[in-house]
Protein backbone atom coordinates (compact mmCIF):
# COMPACT_ATOMS: atom_id res chain seq x y z
CA UNK A 1 0.00 0.00 0.00
CA UNK A 2 1.53 3.36 -0.58
CA UNK A 3 2.16 6.22 1.43
CA UNK A 4 -0.54 8.64 0.12
CA UNK A 5 -2.91 6.00 0.36
CA UNK A 6 -2.50 5.53 3.95
CA UNK A 7 -2.87 9.41 4.43
CA UNK A 8 -6.40 9.59 2.50
CA UNK A 9 -7.26 6.78 4.44
CA UNK A 10 -6.28 7.77 7.76
CA UNK A 11 -8.22 10.99 6.86
CA UNK A 12 -11.11 9.41 6.43
CA UNK A 13 -10.90 6.48 8.29
CA UNK A 14 -14.32 6.07 9.26
CA UNK A 15 -16.43 7.25 6.53
CA UNK A 16 -14.32 5.07 3.73
CA UNK A 17 -15.95 1.29 5.30
CA UNK A 18 -19.44 2.96 5.56
CA UNK A 19 -20.59 3.16 2.49
CA UNK A 20 -22.54 0.46 0.16
CA UNK A 21 -19.92 -1.47 -2.22
CA UNK A 22 -21.70 -0.15 -5.53
CA UNK A 23 -20.80 3.42 -4.46
CA UNK A 24 -17.31 4.44 -5.99
CA UNK A 25 -14.66 5.97 -3.95
CA UNK A 26 -14.57 8.98 -5.50
CA UNK A 27 -18.07 10.09 -4.80
CA UNK A 28 -18.76 11.31 -1.41
CA UNK A 29 -22.11 9.92 -1.02
CA UNK A 30 -24.64 7.53 -2.99
CA UNK A 31 -26.84 10.49 -3.59
CA UNK A 32 -24.41 12.30 -4.95
CA UNK A 33 -23.24 9.33 -7.38
CA UNK A 34 -26.78 8.91 -8.68
CA UNK A 35 -27.26 12.66 -9.27
CA UNK A 36 -24.03 12.61 -11.08
CA UNK A 37 -25.17 9.40 -13.23
CA UNK A 38 -28.58 10.94 -13.78
CA UNK A 39 -27.17 14.80 -15.01
CA UNK A 40 -24.62 12.62 -17.27
CA UNK A 41 -27.02 10.45 -19.26
CA UNK A 42 -29.43 13.79 -19.46
CA UNK A 43 -26.24 15.25 -21.28
CA UNK A 44 -26.33 12.02 -23.36
CA UNK A 45 -29.79 12.40 -24.22
CA UNK A 46 -29.62 15.78 -25.17
CA UNK A 47 -26.62 15.26 -27.88
CA UNK A 48 -29.50 12.44 -28.99
CA UNK A 49 -32.27 14.78 -29.26
CA UNK A 50 -29.86 17.44 -30.72
CA UNK A 51 -28.98 14.52 -33.26
CA UNK A 52 -32.86 13.86 -34.09
CA UNK A 53 -32.99 17.44 -34.56
CA UNK A 54 -31.12 17.90 -37.43
CA UNK A 55 -33.06 14.96 -39.53
CA UNK A 56 -36.48 16.42 -38.97
CA UNK A 57 -35.38 20.05 -39.58
CA UNK A 58 -34.05 18.43 -42.97
CA UNK A 59 -37.65 17.01 -43.32
CA UNK A 60 -39.24 19.86 -42.88
CA UNK A 61 -37.43 21.92 -44.75
CA UNK A 62 -37.76 19.11 -47.63
CA UNK A 63 -41.61 18.71 -46.27
CA UNK A 64 -41.80 22.46 -47.88
CA UNK A 65 -39.79 22.33 -50.81
CA UNK A 66 -41.11 19.57 -52.47
CA UNK A 67 -44.77 19.40 -51.02
CA UNK A 68 -46.87 17.17 -53.44
CA UNK A 69 -43.78 14.85 -53.69
CA UNK A 70 -43.55 14.50 -49.93
CA UNK A 71 -47.75 14.61 -49.72
CA UNK A 72 -48.04 11.38 -52.18
CA UNK A 73 -45.02 9.35 -50.78
CA UNK A 74 -46.42 9.72 -47.25
CA UNK A 75 -49.23 8.08 -48.79
CA UNK A 76 -47.57 4.82 -49.06
CA UNK A 77 -47.53 4.51 -45.17
CA UNK A 78 -50.45 2.70 -43.63
CA UNK A 79 -52.15 4.59 -40.50
CA UNK A 80 -52.78 1.28 -39.37
CA UNK A 81 -49.36 0.21 -38.52
CA UNK A 82 -48.05 3.05 -37.53
CA UNK A 83 -50.97 3.89 -35.08
CA UNK A 84 -50.17 0.01 -33.78
CA UNK A 85 -46.88 0.95 -33.65
CA UNK A 86 -47.54 3.91 -31.34
CA UNK A 87 -49.45 1.35 -29.40
CA UNK A 88 -46.70 -0.77 -28.65
CA UNK A 89 -44.25 1.68 -27.50
CA UNK A 90 -46.37 3.91 -25.22
CA UNK A 91 -47.03 0.79 -23.89
CA UNK A 92 -43.42 0.02 -23.38
CA UNK A 93 -42.69 3.37 -21.77
CA UNK A 94 -45.31 2.32 -19.43
CA UNK A 95 -44.05 -0.85 -18.16
CA UNK A 96 -40.71 0.59 -17.90
CA UNK A 97 -41.51 2.81 -15.87
CA UNK A 98 -43.58 0.39 -13.93
CA UNK A 99 -40.03 -1.93 -14.14
CA UNK A 100 -38.19 1.39 -12.30
CA UNK A 101 -40.92 1.51 -9.44
CA UNK A 102 -40.19 -2.71 -9.15
CA UNK A 103 -37.01 -2.26 -8.23
CA UNK A 104 -37.49 0.95 -6.42
CA UNK A 105 -40.26 -0.93 -4.35
CA UNK A 106 -37.75 -4.01 -4.35
CA UNK A 107 -39.88 -6.36 -5.79
CA UNK A 108 -37.66 -8.86 -7.81
CA UNK A 109 -40.01 -10.55 -9.66
CA UNK A 110 -42.08 -7.72 -10.92
CA UNK A 111 -39.13 -5.82 -12.06
CA UNK A 112 -37.80 -9.17 -13.95
CA UNK A 113 -41.86 -9.26 -15.76
CA UNK A 114 -41.91 -5.11 -16.32
CA UNK A 115 -38.57 -5.38 -18.54
CA UNK A 116 -39.55 -8.75 -19.69
CA UNK A 117 -43.16 -7.14 -20.84
CA UNK A 118 -40.59 -4.04 -22.22
CA UNK A 119 -38.59 -6.30 -24.46
CA UNK A 120 -41.34 -8.34 -26.03
CA UNK A 121 -43.24 -4.82 -26.86
CA UNK A 122 -39.65 -3.75 -28.21
CA UNK A 123 -39.64 -6.38 -30.20
CA UNK A 124 -43.11 -6.27 -31.80
CA UNK A 125 -42.07 -2.88 -32.70
CA UNK A 126 -39.88 -3.78 -34.46
CA UNK A 127 -41.16 -7.11 -35.98
CA UNK A 128 -44.42 -4.29 -37.47
CA UNK A 129 -41.72 -2.34 -38.38
CA UNK A 130 -40.06 -5.23 -40.88
CA UNK A 131 -43.56 -5.77 -42.18
CA UNK A 132 -43.51 -1.73 -42.88
CA UNK A 133 -39.83 -2.06 -44.85
CA UNK A 134 -39.96 -5.28 -46.27
CA UNK A 135 -43.61 -3.63 -48.59
CA UNK A 136 -41.26 -0.59 -49.13
CA UNK A 137 -38.60 -3.21 -50.69
CA UNK A 138 -41.40 -5.32 -52.83
CA UNK A 139 -42.83 -2.04 -54.33
CA UNK A 140 -39.31 -0.21 -54.75
CA UNK A 141 -39.50 2.44 -52.68
CA UNK A 142 -35.75 1.63 -51.50
CA UNK A 143 -33.97 5.01 -52.31
CA UNK A 144 -30.83 4.27 -54.79
CA UNK A 145 -31.72 0.32 -55.25
CA UNK A 146 -34.01 0.33 -58.40
CA UNK A 147 -36.19 3.04 -57.05
CA UNK A 148 -39.29 3.79 -58.82
CA UNK A 149 -41.43 6.03 -59.38
CA UNK A 150 -44.11 4.44 -60.97
CA UNK A 151 -46.18 4.64 -57.88
CA UNK A 152 -47.11 8.39 -58.54
CA UNK A 153 -45.87 9.53 -62.03
CA UNK A 154 -48.94 7.04 -62.62
CA UNK A 155 -51.18 6.81 -59.35
CA UNK A 156 -54.04 4.50 -60.65
CA UNK A 157 -51.49 1.41 -61.37
CA UNK A 158 -51.02 1.63 -57.30
CA UNK A 159 -54.68 0.27 -56.86
CA UNK A 160 -54.32 0.00 -53.22
CA UNK A 161 -53.10 3.25 -52.19
CA UNK A 162 -55.52 4.93 -55.24
CA UNK A 163 -58.36 3.73 -53.86
CA UNK A 164 -58.01 5.32 -50.74
CA UNK A 165 -56.23 8.85 -51.62
CA UNK A 166 -57.52 9.37 -55.26
CA UNK A 167 -53.57 11.16 -55.67
CA UNK A 168 -53.55 13.13 -59.17
CA UNK A 169 -50.09 12.20 -60.83
CA UNK A 170 -46.89 13.96 -60.34
CA UNK A 171 -44.85 15.55 -63.65
CA UNK A 172 -41.95 13.53 -63.94
CA UNK A 173 -39.68 15.73 -62.35
CA UNK A 174 -41.64 16.12 -59.18
CA UNK A 175 -42.37 12.22 -59.19
CA UNK A 176 -38.13 11.83 -58.68
CA UNK A 177 -38.58 13.86 -55.35
CA UNK A 178 -40.46 10.85 -53.79
CA UNK A 179 -37.30 9.16 -53.22
CA UNK A 180 -36.08 11.99 -51.12
CA UNK A 181 -38.78 11.12 -48.37
CA UNK A 182 -38.56 7.79 -48.18
CA UNK A 183 -34.56 8.75 -47.90
CA UNK A 184 -35.86 10.46 -44.88
CA UNK A 185 -38.24 7.84 -43.79
CA UNK A 186 -35.38 5.34 -44.02
CA UNK A 187 -32.86 7.82 -42.27
CA UNK A 188 -35.03 8.95 -39.44
CA UNK A 189 -37.41 5.06 -38.27
CA UNK A 190 -34.01 3.59 -39.06
CA UNK A 191 -31.83 5.43 -37.16
CA UNK A 192 -34.99 4.98 -34.66
CA UNK A 193 -35.11 1.37 -35.02
CA UNK A 194 -31.20 1.42 -34.43
CA UNK A 195 -32.06 2.85 -30.50
CA UNK A 196 -34.77 0.22 -30.36
CA UNK A 197 -32.38 -2.34 -31.24
CA UNK A 198 -29.53 -1.63 -28.76
CA UNK A 199 -32.39 -0.69 -26.04
CA UNK A 200 -33.44 -4.26 -26.51
CA UNK A 201 -30.30 -5.55 -26.32
CA UNK A 202 -29.61 -3.45 -23.21
CA UNK A 203 -32.97 -4.67 -21.90
CA UNK A 204 -32.09 -8.54 -22.21
CA UNK A 205 -28.76 -8.13 -20.28
CA UNK A 206 -30.45 -6.85 -17.45
CA UNK A 207 -33.41 -8.93 -17.40
CA UNK A 208 -30.52 -11.85 -16.70
CA UNK A 209 -29.17 -10.03 -14.26
CA UNK A 210 -32.42 -8.67 -12.59
CA UNK A 211 -32.95 -12.74 -12.17
CA UNK A 212 -29.62 -12.80 -10.21
CA UNK A 213 -31.02 -10.30 -8.09
CA UNK A 214 -29.82 -7.01 -9.37
CA UNK A 215 -30.96 -3.46 -8.94
CA UNK A 216 -33.64 -4.50 -6.30
CA UNK A 217 -31.11 -4.53 -3.78
CA UNK A 218 -31.10 -0.38 -3.22
CA UNK A 219 -28.60 -0.01 -6.47
CA UNK A 220 -31.07 0.52 -9.42
CA UNK A 221 -29.49 3.29 -11.08
CA UNK A 222 -28.99 1.47 -13.92
CA UNK A 223 -32.03 0.70 -14.60
CA UNK A 224 -33.74 4.33 -14.07
CA UNK A 225 -30.66 5.48 -16.18
CA UNK A 226 -32.13 2.74 -19.38
CA UNK A 227 -35.23 3.71 -18.79
CA UNK A 228 -34.43 7.23 -19.75
CA UNK A 229 -33.11 6.04 -22.59
CA UNK A 230 -36.00 4.08 -23.77
CA UNK A 231 -38.51 6.97 -22.55
CA UNK A 232 -36.69 9.03 -24.84
CA UNK A 233 -36.71 6.68 -27.86
CA UNK A 234 -40.62 6.79 -27.29
CA UNK A 235 -40.48 10.47 -27.48
CA UNK A 236 -38.78 10.57 -30.81
CA UNK A 237 -41.39 8.01 -32.07
CA UNK A 238 -44.01 10.21 -30.85
CA UNK A 239 -42.68 12.96 -33.43
CA UNK A 240 -41.86 10.39 -36.09
CA UNK A 241 -45.22 9.11 -36.09
CA UNK A 242 -47.82 12.31 -36.78
CA UNK A 243 -44.71 13.88 -38.79
CA UNK A 244 -44.14 10.87 -41.47
CA UNK A 245 -47.81 9.26 -41.32
CA UNK A 246 -50.15 11.60 -40.64
CA UNK A 247 -49.60 15.76 -41.67
CA UNK A 248 -49.96 14.68 -45.55
CA UNK A 249 -53.53 13.01 -45.63
CA UNK A 250 -54.74 16.31 -46.95
CA UNK B 1 -46.94 14.46 -3.48
CA UNK B 2 -43.80 16.87 -4.19
CA UNK B 3 -43.66 18.20 -1.14
CA UNK B 4 -40.91 16.16 -0.18
CA UNK B 5 -37.13 17.15 0.24
CA UNK B 6 -35.61 17.57 -3.45
CA UNK B 7 -32.54 15.82 -2.04
CA UNK B 8 -35.37 12.63 -1.06
CA UNK B 9 -35.61 10.07 -3.76
CA UNK B 10 -39.24 10.55 -4.98
CA UNK B 11 -40.85 7.21 -5.78
CA UNK B 12 -43.44 7.58 -8.29
CA UNK B 13 -46.56 5.60 -7.60
CA UNK B 14 -48.18 3.58 -10.19
CA UNK B 15 -51.38 5.40 -10.36
CA UNK B 16 -49.41 8.16 -12.02
CA UNK B 17 -48.12 6.20 -14.75
CA UNK B 18 -51.52 4.70 -15.46
CA UNK B 19 -52.96 8.35 -15.33
CA UNK B 20 -50.04 9.39 -17.88
CA UNK B 21 -50.68 6.12 -20.03
CA UNK B 22 -53.79 7.23 -20.23
CA UNK B 23 -53.26 10.61 -21.25
CA UNK B 24 -50.82 9.58 -24.13
CA UNK B 25 -53.45 6.88 -25.42
CA UNK B 26 -55.93 9.63 -26.00
CA UNK B 27 -53.28 12.25 -27.43
CA UNK B 28 -52.34 9.39 -30.14
CA UNK B 29 -56.15 8.68 -30.89
CA UNK B 30 -57.09 12.64 -30.67
CA UNK B 31 -53.73 13.36 -33.52
CA UNK B 32 -54.87 10.45 -35.24
CA UNK B 33 -58.82 11.69 -35.64
CA UNK B 34 -57.22 14.98 -35.99
CA UNK B 35 -55.41 13.70 -39.10
CA UNK B 36 -58.62 13.05 -40.22
CA UNK B 37 -59.78 16.39 -40.68
CA UNK B 38 -58.76 18.50 -43.04
CA UNK B 39 -57.39 22.25 -41.24
CA UNK B 40 -55.27 23.01 -43.97
CA UNK B 41 -51.84 24.42 -42.76
CA UNK B 42 -53.39 23.75 -39.11
CA UNK B 43 -53.29 20.55 -39.80
CA UNK B 44 -49.28 19.77 -38.88
CA UNK B 45 -49.19 22.71 -35.95
CA UNK B 46 -52.06 20.73 -34.56
CA UNK B 47 -50.18 17.28 -34.68
CA UNK B 48 -47.12 18.99 -33.54
CA UNK B 49 -48.62 20.67 -30.66
CA UNK B 50 -50.61 17.10 -29.64
CA UNK B 51 -46.51 15.40 -30.07
CA UNK B 52 -45.88 18.12 -27.71
CA UNK B 53 -47.89 17.54 -25.10
CA UNK B 54 -47.40 14.12 -25.58
CA UNK B 55 -43.13 14.82 -24.76
CA UNK B 56 -43.74 16.64 -21.83
CA UNK B 57 -45.93 14.32 -19.89
CA UNK B 58 -43.21 11.64 -20.80
CA UNK B 59 -40.38 14.10 -20.00
CA UNK B 60 -41.70 15.32 -16.33
CA UNK B 61 -43.38 11.97 -15.02
CA UNK B 62 -42.11 8.94 -16.46
CA UNK B 63 -38.61 10.54 -16.87
CA UNK B 64 -39.21 11.53 -13.12
CA UNK B 65 -37.89 15.24 -14.27
CA UNK B 66 -40.86 16.67 -12.05
CA UNK B 67 -39.44 14.77 -8.87
CA UNK B 68 -35.93 15.76 -10.05
CA UNK B 69 -33.01 17.91 -8.87
CA UNK B 70 -32.32 21.59 -10.37
CA UNK B 71 -29.72 20.50 -11.78
CA UNK B 72 -31.47 17.96 -13.56
CA UNK B 73 -34.72 20.48 -14.29
CA UNK B 74 -32.02 23.47 -15.68
CA UNK B 75 -29.90 21.09 -17.84
CA UNK B 76 -33.16 19.66 -19.53
CA UNK B 77 -34.37 23.45 -20.03
CA UNK B 78 -31.48 24.59 -21.30
CA UNK B 79 -31.34 21.81 -23.77
CA UNK B 80 -34.73 22.20 -25.12
CA UNK B 81 -34.32 25.67 -25.42
CA UNK B 82 -30.76 25.45 -27.49
CA UNK B 83 -32.53 23.11 -29.22
CA UNK B 84 -35.70 24.57 -29.92
CA UNK B 85 -32.98 28.31 -30.90
CA UNK B 86 -31.21 25.84 -33.79
CA UNK B 87 -34.54 24.44 -35.29
CA UNK B 88 -36.17 27.71 -35.17
CA UNK B 89 -33.69 29.80 -36.36
CA UNK B 90 -32.76 27.30 -38.96
CA UNK B 91 -36.25 27.25 -40.15
CA UNK B 92 -36.90 30.65 -40.05
CA UNK B 93 -34.41 31.05 -41.85
CA UNK B 94 -35.33 28.65 -45.18
CA UNK B 95 -38.78 29.65 -44.90
CA UNK B 96 -38.05 32.88 -45.14
CA UNK B 97 -36.19 32.60 -48.58
CA UNK B 98 -37.83 32.09 -52.11
CA UNK B 99 -38.68 28.63 -52.83
CA UNK B 100 -35.54 26.62 -55.22
CA UNK B 101 -33.91 30.03 -55.91
CA UNK B 102 -30.89 29.87 -53.87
Amino acid sequence: MSDSTVIAQSAAADEHHAHPPYQRHHFETIDQQNDATNFAMWLFLLTEIMFFGGLFTAYLIYRNWYYPAFVAASHQLDIFWGGLNTLLLISSSFTMAMGVWCAETRKQSGLVLCLVLTFVLGLGFLGIKSIEYHEKWEKHHIPGLHFSTQSFADPESDTEVFEKYHDKALAPDMAAHTELYFFLYFAMTGMHALHMIIGIAILAFMIVRARAGAYTNGHLAFVENFGLYWHFVDIVWIFLFPLLYLISRH
Amino acid sequence: MSEHNEQEHHIVSPKVYLVILTALLVGTAVTIWASFVDMGPLNPIIALAIACTKAVLVVLFFMHVKYSTKLTKLTVGAGVFTFLILVGMTLADYFTRAWGRW
